[in-house]
């Protein structure tokens, strides 16, 4: 990485690795993955629509050359104001970019994802150091603490600090499918809930808080390898 | 849910509750305190911005329906303060976040010598020192806040503050902010007083050692991925498939690793001084044909792949023929090198690290996988917890939400029928039909455990099958259609058996199958040890033994492959032109993945016959990996069944390591202690039994001197003596039954606190309702005093310092 068209600094790099739970190839890639790929586009190297043969990144992760030289052209083709990488690094990205991501594109909680890391007042937008958090709360190594803290904010989608009914069957709906003839009928819909906060609603006030959720989570050894989305 | 639901509602308005004398909140007092602080609060809460506002409402539109009825403005007070309550603040506010963390520095920092609490919080409930009366955080505060911790965060070491760092529930930009505050000059902290002298030091030192230890752990990891080739071939299986389908490709991995070590000793110890000092040949090799990659005979037999081609000498060492080695003296020029010494120790170390290994991961896997109490709540774990982030199709995507949806159909279903019992008569017929199927089942294990003993009885004893290689191919072929076939009239079975419950099904189906591999093996093993030593007397049974589990290695890959190409490609083509169906074949795991086992522990059986099996092992494993995937992806869907993914990577490990490995080590050792080596080839010709390489070594250390004296005395008293191994495995009972205790007593401390939550949780309603109970009557009087409604913001601090007061 020491090279000299690599611009992002190695101090930033230390310090983002001691921060997430990235490796350094991580980070480089995913700075590719936010900042690079219409440059690639350029090149007629970029993804195409299909979904799977469109990744020629993820079959060289190994080779940290390529996501470099991407950030290396990246950084020669901005303005020369910009050439510090600090500057084009707090560029935001806005959400439509982040979703048609392949890895979120399935996803049917994309935008309360997106929603939950984005830092930018109007919270439509991730800049790159909220792409990063992403990435390393949904990472391998990541503990399982954060993974489940992220996991309540993320079904909590009126962000009021609990799940509360409205958030379950939203929830619901969202693992089920949105559409008339998937989502479950409301007999079943409440007698879930019910039964979803019999079993959680430890202290009894009608909603799951954190603590709450954290003990579900906590019983079920699946969570941390299925809270996880590879690069 | 409907009981407590019932009592809050009816609380507040029971009219009664008004004049309640014996309430320990005196009815003035509560009022005038909190119209001070309402006072007080409200000044504060005036100047907050537009967010609270927004939230409020939001908090109000969305509660009202769960726990409140809706009472219009009278209950927002209320709400407001609920909404304010730290174990709900803990979930979105960053002041919240920053003092939960202070507040765990600061525990880490007094029980720094201790390691580090669990993983999960015991309560995400911050002491209340930090929350002030307060509504939510201002500025202010949260700086203060912010300050406490950058100070608290001063005091631990470096490594140890990154990873606090690295696990805080902040943004990028606040903790690389908190990171810059908190670094201080380094004299500035070797001239702090460590607050615990000596031992904390101590403490810093360990945690520091074991941070490094597991940032090395990481560094090896992340290299390990980066040669990692199957990264993208898994990335795309579980993007498609989901974890369920993704866990037989890690299993196989698994397998892959443990033949790897295998064969490295394997070849380091045994193969490699073997190829360095080659013996005479018998004779002249004979022509290859082609056959023998089926047959492992022929051309392959005096190789260094059969037992029969090792030599009995001490190598590395001028000695005269290589029949009596074992009467060379050793320490004659360089290092001896006692193949048979070598040849018996390698493969039983070997076996010891393998097993070592799989009880490790076995015990990991066992930790990970069942906790205490995880039985209950199915419902909440499903819905939380079974969306797989990792699919990134969008098919598979839409195949995940129908299966969560048919999983969640179900278990209501289920649930509803546990309310309503079924009938003596049904369940009768029930038992009656699942008799009936296991009786079934049983009776087809046992038939071809008897088939397969009476046809290698007629293959021993017609003479003119000996002398045809292709004849040799015959007894792997019949036992491998009775394992491919078997199967599948069981399953046929099974659908005629009603099950509660789909895990329990797949349990049932992996135990039957079991039950036949085991039959057949267990046959097989009788077969080779007890019935073809004696008839192979004069040539070289091992040779024999290792050609036949070459045979049953390549037999078994080869009906792999057509099952694969029958039961799943052609399928899948007769399903889709002839049937129009649009669903797939399912991937069926189970079956598959102890198809893996059964491989394996053929391998494990040859070891001892043919040390070059691990090798052929992992090119079957690799082609399996290639060809599993491709027809994968071409022609089967994810398995409609919920699978509980790391349950069921567990219980396969426990699998490969209690029936195959076991059994296998049994096998070996049965055939190293009680059966006498054949007297024509392989290293231990000359010996009565092979453990007797290892005597004639300890006689010769006796007789070599007084410096090593040692050796023998621990052999005798601790390998002979069967006191010590009573004694190992006494010790071994009793640490498991502690152990158990344990667990016992820890449950009962949870089931204890479990009851004191509920507890506090109904305090609290009932606190909840005193004040909303309050609130309305004020704004009662209020309104029939003045006329406008004033809103009040509430004191949240109070109704809590009461609570845990």
């Amino acid at each position: 990485m020491g090279g000299s068209g690599s611009r992002l600094s190695k101090e930033l790099l230390a310090e983002y690795q001691d921060l997430t739970f990235l490796t350094k190839q991580e980070i480089l890639l995913s700075v590719y993955v936010v900042l690079a790929p219409h440059l690639v586009d350029d090149e007629q190297q970029a993804r195409s629509g299909n979904e799977h043969t469109g990744r020629p990144i993820a079959e060289n992760t190994d080779s940290s050359p390529l996501s470099t030289r991407a950030h290396r052209r990246f950084c020669e083709l901005l303005p020369q104001e910009q050439r510090s990488v600090e500057s084009s690094l707090r560029a935001q990205v806005p959400f439509e970019q982040i979703l048609s991501l392949p890895e979120l594109k399935a996803n049917p909680f994309k935008e309360r994802i997106c929603r939950v890391f984005s830092t930018s007042p109007a919270k439509d937008s991730l800049s790159f150091e909220d792409f990063l958090d992403l990435l390393s709360v949904f990472s391998d190594t990541a503990t399982p603490d954060i993974k489940s803290h992220y996991a309540f904010r993320i079904f909590d989608f009126d962000d009021d600090g609990t799940l509360n009914r409205e958030d379950l069957s939203r929830l619901v709906n969202c693992l089920t499918g949105e559409g008339e003839d998937t989502r479950l009928s409301a007999s079943e819909m409440k007698q879930l809930i019910d039964n979803i906060l019999e079993e959680s609603d430890i202290d009894r006030d009608g909603t799951i808080n954190l603590s709450e959720f954290q003990h579900v989570i906590s019983r079920s050894p699946d969570f941390a390898s299925s809270f996880k989305i590879v690069l | 849910m409907a009981q407590p639901l019932a009592f809050i509602l009816d609380v507040p308005e029971t009219p009664g509750d008004q004049g309640r004398d014996l309430s320990p909140y005196d009815e003035s007092e509560v009022h005038d305190s909190f119209q001070q602080l309402i006072q007080e609060q409200s000044q504060c809460t005036a100047q907050e911005g537009l967010e609270l506002q927004q939230r409020e409402r939001e908090v109000t539109g969305s509660s009202q329906q769960t726990l409140w009825r809706p009472e219009g403005t009278q209950s927002t007070a209320t709400l407001r303060i609920l909404a304010s309550m730290p174990s709900r603040t803990i979930g979105r506010s960053r002041g919240a976040i920053i003092s939960q963390y202070y507040n765990r520095t600061v525990q880490l920092r007094r029980r720094s010598s201790r390691p580090l609490l669990g993983n999960f919080v015991h309560s995400a409930r911050p002491s209340l020192r930090l929350y002030d009366l307060e509504l939510d955080p201002t500025a202010r505060e949260e700086e203060e806040k912010q300050s406490l911790l950058v100070k608290e965060l001063q005091s631990l070491a470096v490594a140890q503050r990154d990873h606090m760092l690295r696990g805080m529930p902040l943004s990028l930009a606040e903790k690389r902010s908190l990171r810059e505050k908190s670094r201080t000059p380094r004299g500035k902290w070797r001239g702090q007083p460590g607050s615990g002298g000596v031992c904390s030091c101590c403490g810093r030192l360990r945690y520091a050692c074991v941070l490094a230890l597991h940032s090395l752990g990481l560094v090896l990891l992340s290299a390990l991925q980066a040669l990692m080739p199957w990264r993208y071939a898994l990335k795309r299986i579980g993007g498609q498939f989901g974890s369920s389908v993704l866990s037989y490709f890690l299993f196989l991995k698994t397998l892959l690793a443990f033949n790897a070590l295998l064969l490295l000793l394997l070849v380091a110890f045994i193969m490699g001084p073997q190829v360095a000092f080659p013996p005479a040949l018998p004779g002249p090799a004979p022509v290859c044909t082609g056959l023998e990659l089926l047959t492992g005979a022929g051309c392959f037999t005096h190789t260094v792949m059969y037992y029969g081609h090792y030599s009995n000498a001490t190598l590395n060492q001028p000695c005269g023929s290589p029949l009596d080695g074992s009467q060379c003296t050793p320490r004659v020029g360089g290092l001896p090198y006692n193949m048979p010494l070598a040849y018996l120790s390698t493969v039983g170390v070997s076996f010891f690290i393998t097993c070592i290994t799989l009880v490790y991961s076995m015990a990991h896997s066992f930790g990970e996988s069942y906790r205490v109490g995880s039985t209950s709540g199915i419902h909440a774990i499903t819905v939380f917890c079974s969306w797989d982030y990792k699919v990134t199709q969008k098919r598979a995507s839409r195949l995940q939400q129908d299966n969560i949806r048919t999983r969640l159909k179900e278990l209501l279903a289920e649930w509803q029928l546990r309310h309503s019992p079924r009938s003596v008569c049904g369940r009768l017929r029930q038992a009656a039909v699942l008799g009936l199927v296991w009786l079934l089942c049983l009776g087809t294990a046992l038939g071809c455990a008897v088939a397969v003993h009476v046809f290698s009885e007629f293959m021993i004893q017609s003479p003119e099958a000996v002398g045809q290689e292709a004849a040799l191919l015959v007894l792997p072929l019949v036992v491998g259609l009775l394992n491919l076939g078997a199967p599948y009239l069981c399953r046929v079975l099974a659908a005629l058996e009603p099950h509660d419950s789909p895990v329990l099904e797949v349990y049932v189906a992996i135990c039957r199958n079991l039950i036949l591999k085991l039959a057949i093996l267990g046959t097989l093993c009788y077969h080779w040890l007890g019935r073809r030593v004696g008839v192979l007397q004069g040539q070289c049974w091992e040779d024999f033994v290792g050609q036949e589990l070459y045979r049953f290695l390549v037999m078994d890959f080869v009906l792999m492959l057509l099952d694969t190409l029958f039961g799943e490609l052609v399928w899948r083509i007769i399903s889709e032109k002839k049937l129009k169906r649009r669903r797939k074949p399912e991937f069926d795991i189970a079956r598959n993945v102890l198809e893996l086992i059964y491989g394996q522990t053929l391998t494990w059986l040859g070891v001892l016959f043919s040390p070059l099996l691990p090798a052929v092992q992992i090119i079957k494993l690799l082609l399996v990996f290639y060809v599993k995937k491709t027809s994968l992806l071409a022609n089967c869907q994810a398995p409609r069944r919920p699978w509980l993914a790391s349950h069921m990577s567990t219980v396969f490990l426990t699998l490969l390591c209690f029936p195959a490995f076991l059994g296998a080590a049994v096998f070996l050792c049965y055939a190293v202690w009680q059966v006498k080596p054949s007297s024509t080839c392989g290293p231990f010709r000359t010996l009565d039994t092979m453990y007797e390489a290892g005597r004639v070594w300890v006689r010769h250390l006796e007789a070599a001197g007084p410096r090593v004296s040692w050796l023998p005395w621990v052999h005798r008293y601790l390998g002979e003596n069967t006191f010590f191994v009573f004694l190992v495995s006494a010790l071994l009972l009793a640490v498991i039954y502690l152990n158990i205790q344990v667990v016992r007593g820890q449950r009962k401390v949870i089931c204890l606190l479990k009851e004191q939550i509920s507890n506090e949780g109904e305090d609290k309603i009932f606190l909840i309702n005193k004040l909303h109970s309050i609130y309305e009557r004020k704004e009662r009087e209020e309104r029939s005093r003045v006329g406008t409604t004033e809103e009040a913001a509430a004191p949240p601090a109070l109704l809590t310092d009461e609570q845990d007061a």
